[in-house]
Parts: structure tokens; sequence; C-alpha cells
């Protein structure tokens, strides 16, 4: 098994490498952080504008490779390099992993154990009226966009606050700024603002996992082995869940895995619509402040997020099915 | 084996388990039909009937395992309790514990993520209220008791690492865990080979022994019920159409079903020259029965009466039933053996002169040293061998004008890979294969096409080697359109007659087709070249019995006519006995034995071959309960790493008895065939004569 992952790890620095560099390049091509000088007033004078480009390695004078070399040489010392107005792009990407992870962790977890339950409960009544209103309310929630999803949830929201006359749920941002009252009252602030876009990823993932899960289920659920669990005396639901939900499981948490590392830097449109200022928000600002050093180094992210997650899934894997766990 | 001989409810003691009436509806089909029967303590009952006569539907109902959209009526008395319609709560509490049940396919039946150990020792504790620590405890002894080598450290193994034998076992031993008083065993060893067959009902009379519980013995094979069972219940068309104690019911059949089926049954102790018997038609769909007896179509002794109404199971003889109108005919001036029983088959093999003697005639395809290994590679990137699994390693036989050589062995002994590589007609990796006088490493493509026309095959499947797009006429006319014919029709008819097809259902598709009659279709395209040698690929033993000796009996008459060879591949010996002139026996790659049928399923040389003989069970009560059985010790060796020496020592029973001295040769030198009288040869150092048949 070590030497599997470790096999597994090099391919994935490889993968990563590759990856992060072609978004350096591509960026690096496309984008064009002097415009964004000469576009102030008053405009600086060119030479100015070549110094600061030329100490944030921005400078498209400079040769490409050689601007490539200098980048991937501070990569590869932990230095991600500098915005384009000179902050530094570690900092700013440690700040938006904070606020993207705090978002979309809780909707996940619900979204995939809600998702799961929902899926085993319609496969074990298949036909059934759970089973077709569960299938029918993951078409619809599947249909609809997440900018459309989330905009809904947001005026349905505001119309109970209305109605309620409290402040139920908060529509924007993370928390209150300037609020006062201490620790309890900032947590239920937190909470106040993270139902919404929670409740909004968790619907999404509930619509796919619930299908996802579904399916594996009756695949196992006239498997022989449960039948032996029963004709061993176990009753009906015990063989159900200990014996089909469990080997059935094997697929969802190694997807769930998968889940959780695309949407660190794919959680865009929730966080827009609720104004998050998190990774996937952060990706579109820099394409369009030209800045190529944040958008490489959200690529970088967004590959080692994704392999991680990859190799996770494979060690869930291998721990939950012993038939994978080999040499 | 205290109470061999009870006769249903004569002997007065209460029935462990009594079903009366039991029907199951699938939406409006009814699949079972009405099936009652009574086991008492200690009891072996086997229920045998061929595929879709709704045995195991039966079983599983008694079990209250089918699935909830099935009607089940009738009723089901455990000890005396109903449990047709008992709350899940009481029937669970039953199950496994009282009364348990072995399922077909062990590999399925285990739960793949969980140890086996575990599985074990869960259904201890759902009966049992023991510590966790006991309960893992009684599961090593459970697997002691059911003769797992390392018990203790196979307990902590998986389903996936367990091979099919030592599954089948583990099953045993969950079904026994709470010494039930019933266990119910569906088809226990369909899926397993037949030395490992043998060694399964060995465990499963060890384990009776200990529970001293009854046995359901749900099969298809006459064999083995006829090997281990008290009483026989045999199922038609979703009832019970014979029941009685096992040698009223074998040598005193008073259903005209059960004589065919007993008379289409291959058997070890019959030769080439004792034609099967089969039954005409096949099996009906259960939601298409015909009005009466549902035997009635495919009956060779049918009255009108027949057509009119079902007859009921009713005693014929003191416990002993059958449900058929003429059954007091049958019974009355002398029991009919099969033989006697007229039917359009009966004398398969017109009058064929006998052939010429075997060295006069011309070698139509020789095998000599034939090697085929697959190199077993790890990684994906860097790829690199890491082993070699050793299919096929030197195997040497020729097969003359005429002539069937049956090629027989367990799964796993290289039969496949060396048909395979015959017909590659490319160069082996090693050794020579030269079919009609002409080395296949030597071929050009025109060449091979050449031969390719006087050697043509049958593969194990109908269904799947017949393209269901095409017309029966296409399909058989394939081979004559790709090697350049023309005015395919009259050619095409003529060949679907010679296998018994109606030429006007040519234009139909191979589904509208029964498996036996798909068969047919498949052997006629292999016939369509007039080919010299046809090589088959286990032809039969996709098919149920009654259709499997029609198709034997064909195959066997074409050869007898039309001077063909055959390569028979099968791992049926029984089937192998009926139609091989010469046989090859196979063992991890290597002939184990090779020699003419009579003499090696007569005097066996062969550990092996003698072993292997002894384990297929005859379907003779008497017969079988006389013979002796060799049993094997543990699994086949993995063929990528074989033992040294002879490749059998591990399990060889001889190996066992020899003195140290004599062993070494075993170890240390790898035997070859060597000829022992005339073309009978062995690959054993100290191979012996042995009847075992």
């Amino acid at each position: 098994m070590a030497g599997f992952l470790l096999r597994r790890l090099v391919n994935y620095a490889v993968l990563i490498a590759v990856a992060t560099s072609l978004a350096y390049i591509l960026a690096a091509l496309a984008l064009d952080p002097r415009s964004n000088y000469e576009g102030r007033s008053p405009r600086p004078p060119a030479a100015v504008i070549d110094a600061q480009l030329s100490l944030y390695n921005l400078n498209d004078h400079t040769p490409l490779i050689q601007r490539y070399l200098r980048w991937a040489g501070d990569v590869a010392r932990g230095d991600l390099g500098r915005t384009w107005n000179g902050d530094r792009v570690d900092a700013e990407l440690r700040r938006r992993l904070g606020v993207t992870a705090r978002l979309i962790l809780l909707g996940l977890v619900i979204g995939g154990v809600a998702g799961v339950l929902i899926g085993a409960l319609a496969a074990v009544r298949q036909y059934g009226w759970f089973d077709r209103l569960s299938t029918v309310t993951a078409f619809l929630v599947l249909a609809i966009p997440t900018v459309v999803l989330a905009n809904m949830l947001i005026i349905a929201a505001v119309w109970l606050n209305d109605h309620l006359g409290v402040q139920v749920f908060l529509v924007s941002g993370e928390e209150t700024p300037g609020l006062e009252g201490g620790v309890g009252a900032d947590v239920l602030d937190r909470v106040k603002h993270l139902a919404l876009p929670t409740l909004s990823l968790a619907v999404g993932q509930i619509a796919v996992y619930s299908r996802y899960q579904r399916n594996m289920m009756l695949d196992v659920m006239d498997a022989d082995f449960v039948r032996t669990a029963m004709a061993k005396g176990l009753r009906r639901r015990t063989a159900l869940v200990k014996h089909a939900l469990r080997t059935a499981l094997i697929p969802a948490v190694t997807y769930f895995a998968f889940t959780f590392g695309s949407l660190l830097v794919g959680a865009t449109i929730t966080e827009s619509v609720f104004g998050w200022h998190g990774m996937g928000e952060e990706l579109v600002a820099s394409i369009r402040s030209n800045d190529v050093n944040m958008v490489a180094a959200i690529s970088c992210f967004a590959a080692l997020a994704v392999l991680t997650a990859s190799l996770a899934s494979d060690v869930l894997q291998a721990v939950l099915d012993p038939r994978v766990r080999v040499g | 084996m205290t109470t061999g001989t009870a006769t249903g409810t004569a002997t007065g003691t209460a029935p462990v388990l009594e079903v009366r009436d039991l029907e199951v509806r699938f939406g409006d089909v009814p699949v079972v039909r009405g099936v009652g029967y009574t086991v008492e303590p200690g009891e072996v009952l086997g229920v045998v009937g061929e595929s879709g006569a709704g045995k195991s539907v039966a079983s599983l109902a008694v079990m209250g395992l089918l699935p909830r959209h099935a009607k089940v009526s009738g009723s089901v008395l455990l000890h005396g309790r109903e449990l047709l319609g008992a709350p899940e709560k009481e029937l669970a509490a039953v199950r496994g514990d009282t009364m348990s049940m072995i399922f077909q396919d062990p590999l399925s039946a285990l739960t793949p993520v969980y140890r086996v150990g575990d599985q074990l020792a869960e259904a201890v504790r759902v009966h049992q209220r023991v510590s966790r620590e006991r309960a893992a405890e009684r599961a090593v002894e459970l697997l002691d008791l059911v003769g797992i080598p390392n018990p203790r450290q196979r307990a902590r193994a998986f389903p996936h690492e367990f091979s099919g034998g030592m599954r089948q076992r583990a099953m045993i031993a969950m079904a026994i865990a709470n010494d039930p008083d019933v266990i119910i065993c569906d088809e226990p060893t369909t899926a397993l080979d037949v030395t490992i067959q043998a060694q399964v009902l060995e465990v499963l009379k060890s384990a009776r022994r200990e529970t001293g519980a009854a046995i359901v013995l749900i099969t298809h094979d006459l064999g083995v019920v006829a090997g281990i069972a008290d009483r026989v219940l045999v199922m038609y068309a979703g009832r019970g159409v014979e029941a009685g104690t096992v040698r009223d019911v074998y040598h005193r059949s008073r259903m005209p079903y059960t004589i065919g089926l007993l008379g289409s049954v291959p058997r070890l102790d019959a030769g080439r020259d004792v034609p099967l018997v089969p039954i005409d038609g096949s099996p009906p769909s259960a939601a298409a029965l015909p009005p009466g007896c549902p035997f009635e179509p495919r009956c060779p002794m049918a009255i009108p009466a027949c057509a009119r109404a079902e007859p009921p199971l009713a005693e014929v003889a003191p416990g002993h039933s059958a449900a058929c109108v003429r059954s007091g005919e049958i019974g009355e001036p002398r029991p009919v053996p099969p033989e006697d029983v007229p039917t359009a088959a009966a004398g398969a093999y017109p009058g064929v002169p006998p052939p010429r003697p075997r060295e006069g005639r011309a070698v139509v395809l020789e095998v000599d040293g034939l090697v085929k290994h697959h190199p077993l590679t790890k990684g994906a990137v860097f790829r690199r061998r890491v082993g070699t699994v050793h299919a096929v390693d030197g195997v040497s036989f020729d097969i003359r004008e005429g002539e069937t050589l049956g090629l027989v062995g367990e799964s796993g002994c290289g039969k496949t890979t060396a048909l395979m590589e015959i017909l590659e007609l490319a160069r082996p990796e090693r050794g020579r294969v030269v079919v009609f006088g002409r080395d296949t490493a030597a071929l050009t493509p025109h060449d091979r096409l050449a031969v390719r026309r006087h050697l043509q095959v049958v593969f194990q499947d109908p269904l799947a080697s017949l393209d269901p797009r095409m017309t029966v006429h296409d399909i058989v006319g394939e081979p004559l359109v790709t090697h350049g014919y023309t005015d395919t029709g009259p050619r095409v008819r003529r060949l679907l007659r010679l296998v018994g097809l109606e030429p006007a259902h040519a234009a139909r598709y191979p589904q509208d087709f029964s498996g036996g009659q798909r068969q047919r279709i498949a052997v006629a395209r292999a016939l369509a070249l007039e080919p010299k040698l046809i090589v088959l690929d286990e032809p039969v033993s996709a098919l149920d019995v009654s259709i499997q000796a029609g198709v034997i009996n064909l195959l066997a008459g074409l050869a007898d006519r039309l001077g063909l060879s055959y390569l028979f591949v099968a791992h049926d010996l029984a089937v192998v006995r009926h139609i091989a002139h010469r046989v090859a026996v196979m063992y991890l790659g290597r002939i184990a034995e090779i020699g003419g049928a009579d003499q090696v399923y007569g005097a066996p040389m062969h550990p092996y071959t003698q072993a292997l003989l002894s384990a297929v069970p005859i379907p003779d009560p008497d017969k079988e309960r006389r013979r002796r059985r060799i049993l094997l010790d543990g699994d086949l060796p993995s063929p990528a790493d074989p033992p040294s020496g002879c490749r059998f020592r591990t399990r060889c029973p001889k190996f066992k008895v020899l003195t140290d001295a004599q062993r070494v040769r075993c170890v240390e030198e790898e035997p070859a065939v060597r000829p022992l009288e005339g073309d009978h040869g062995a690959s054993c150092h100290y191979a012996e004569k042995l009847g075992v048949v």
C-alpha cells in the first residue's frame, strides 16, 4: 500500500507541475498587467511601469521563458510571487481558501449524508411514493442552474425575514462587519450568514448523491449476500443497512472526496451570489485584473486540490473495499 | 445415516419441516404450483428437476426470502408452526437458527467487504447471546469443523481470498453455526469442480452428522442425489411429479419424465456404445403451460387423456407417489428400465461399419509439446514481468481420422487455452501444431484460410456465438459465402435437416429457438464446409440434461456418419464418456493421462484420473453408495507457481503413501507421459491401475 501511494504521489507531483506550468504560460501570454498601469491617470512613465512590472516578474518585455524560469524557481522555494499591485499571492490565497473551506464544508457534508440516506431509502422502496418524489425533486434541482437556485433561496429567505419581522437569514457576506456582543453573537451571526449558501450547495449535492446512491443501492439490494444475511436471521432492515448499504457506500464515499477537491475552486457562483470572497471568486477577479501570478497560483492550487482529493478517494476506496487492497 | 431409509410420514416420527400446496406467483406467472413434501429429522430429501422447474423458488419461499412482489400461498410448517405469513420478527428468529440455507454461488453469497470470520460470528451472535470474543472463537471452530486449514488465520481473510470450494465450506459453516434442524441447500455444488464437489458433499455429510439436521438438497444433478439423498422429489413445471425413496424413484420410476431424465443423463459407467435417450422438445415456459399434464407434449407415452387434465401427485405404492395417469401401467407388469421407453431418438446411431484400426488412419491433428505462458505484469507506466502463468506447459496428443478425443480437466487446467492455441493456426510459443499434415508455423495467410475450411469450431454458449441479427439461413450459410459458394439455399436446407432442425425455420432468428436448437444451429454452421475436424469447447455444458442428451447423440451420430474427427473439450467426464474414443486428462497445463476411453475410464493409472473419476457421481443409488471415493486435499495450486517435479504431488493420494526415498523422484523429476499399455499413457512415476467407476 505504501509503495502504491508513493508511486501515486510521484505521478501526481509531475501532473501538478505540468498543469501549473501550462496555466502560467497561458496566463502570461493572454493577460496584460501592463494595461492596469497604463490605464491609471495620470499615466505613469513607461520606465516606472517597466520597473514595477519587472519587480513583480510581470514585464511582458522580458522573454516568456525567463519569466517562467524565475516564477518556477520562486514557486519551488514556496514563494507564489506578487499580485499585479504588489500584494503577496500566498497570503491572499490563504485568506481566500479559509473562506471557501468554511463555505463548502458544511454544505458538502450535509449534502453527501442526506443524499446517501435519501438515495438508499428511495432504493429500498423502489417505485414507492418516496422514490418517485425524490426522483422528481432531484431532477428538478439538477435542471435548475445554481445561480437561479441560489437567488430563489435568497428571495424566499427575504420573504421569510419580512414575514417574521426578524432577520433569520442573512443573505450576503460571511459576517456582519463591526458586530459587537462577544463570541456567542458572533457565532450566531456567522451561522445566519452560512445557512443559505450551505443550503444552496447541499441541495445540489443531495440531488446528485441521491441519484447515485439509489442506483448503487439497487445494484446490491438483490445481491446474493444480502439474501445470505437474511438467511442467517438478520432482519431485512439490518441486512440492508449492514450488508447492502455498507457495500453500496464505497463509490459514494470516494466520490465525496473528489467533489470536495473540485469544489474548493469550483464554488464560484455560490460565492458570488452570496458575496463570499472565496477562491472561485478570486479566480474570476484575477483574470479580470490581468493578475498572471494569481491565476497561476490558483490553477496550481486547483490541481493540487483535485489530485489530493483523488488520492484521498483512492485511500478511502482501499480502506473500505478489501477487494482492491492488493500489494 | 441412521434413518437411511425413512419413508415419509410412514415411520411415524414427527416431520421437522412440512410443506403443503406451496404456490408462488410472480405477477400472473405461476412458478411453483402446489409443491408439498415432508422432511424428518436427520433425513436427506433430494429435490431434482431441470432449470425452470421452480425448485429454487420453492425453497426460497420456504425460507421466506422471496422478493416482496412474489405471491406465496400454501403452508410451510416448521416443527408444526406455520411460517407463511408469520411476521418478519418471527421468521428472522427461525432463519439461520432452526432452519438455515446454503446457496449456489458462494462468491456472491458472502458479503465482499467483511472478513469471513466476522460474517460467521455475526450468524452466531444473531441467535446466541454470546460475547464478541466467544463468537469469533466459535467462528474459528466452525471453520475448522468444515475442514478449512489454518482456521484462525483464514477467519481473518476476505471472501475473495477464498477459493470456490473454501467459500462453500464457509457457507456450510455459517449454516450449521446455530445447530439447525433443517438445512436447505440450493444447488450447493453446481458452481464447483467435481473433485471440490466431492469434498463439499463430504463436508455436508459430516455437517449433518454433527447437527443431526434434516437436509433438503436442491439440485439438477441426479448423481449427487443418488449418493446422498434418502428420499427424492422430482419437479417439473413448478410441481412435484414423482416422490419416493431414492431407490423407488431411480429403479422403479413411475413417471415418464423421471424415466426420461434418468435415461438422458450421461453416465460414467456406460460407454460410447450405449446411446443416451433424450426427451423430445423442451420444458414449457411457466407463463404458457399446456392444458393437461405439462409433460404431455414431450411424453413418449402420452394418450389423449393426458391432454385433458393435469394428474395429481398420487400414491402409487407405499411411500411412492407419481403424477401420471399411466403410472399404474408403468408400474404393473414389470418396472420399465429406461432403455425400453420408446422414443423417437432410440437407436441414435445407425449401423456404421467398424472403423479401421487406429494405426492405419491418417492423423488430422498433431500437437507436440505445446506451450502457452501468460506473462504476469505489474505497474501502469513501467510494466514489468513479475511472473508467468503456465497455462499450457508442454501438451502432446494426436487425433486420427474419424476419432473423437475428449480433453477433460477441471477449471484452470488449461484445456481451453490449448484449444485456442490450436485454433490460432499460428506458430505456438513453443512446440508444434500440425493440422492435416501441415505445420501451423509455416502457414501463409492463404494456406490458413484453406486449413480453416476443414477445421471448424463450436463454442459453449450457443446464444453468444450466434449473431442475433442474422437469420439462421445467413448464419449457417456464412461460411459457405466466405469460401466463395454462391447458391447456398439447398445446402443450408440440407444442413438444417442433418442436425434435426426444420429447414422451413431458416428464416427465423436465433432468439426464436431453444438452447438445444441453438446449439444445433451452431453445429450446422460448423458442418457447412464439410470439415474433417471440429473443435468443440464445452458444447453441451450450458444445456439441461434432457436437451444435452439430444445434442450429444447428434454429435456422436454425425461423427460416425460423416467420418468426422472431434477435439471435444469438456469438464464433465460423463459427457466425454459418451462421445470420446480417446481421452486426455489435463492437470495444471499438462496431460496427466491419455488413452482409449475404455482404458482410461475402466482402469485409470494416474492418481489424478482416479480421483477425478471417483468424484463423478453415478445416477444409481445402489452403485453410487458402493463406490469408494478418493478425496483430494485442498485446491488446485496456482498455475503461476506450479509445484516442482510432479505438479500433482501436493494433492496426490499416492504421494502420501510413498516412502521418502520414492517421494524424492516426485519432487525432483517432472514425469513425462510414458506409454504403459499400447497407446495408454500416464505421467506418473508410480502409475498403477485402479478401478474407480
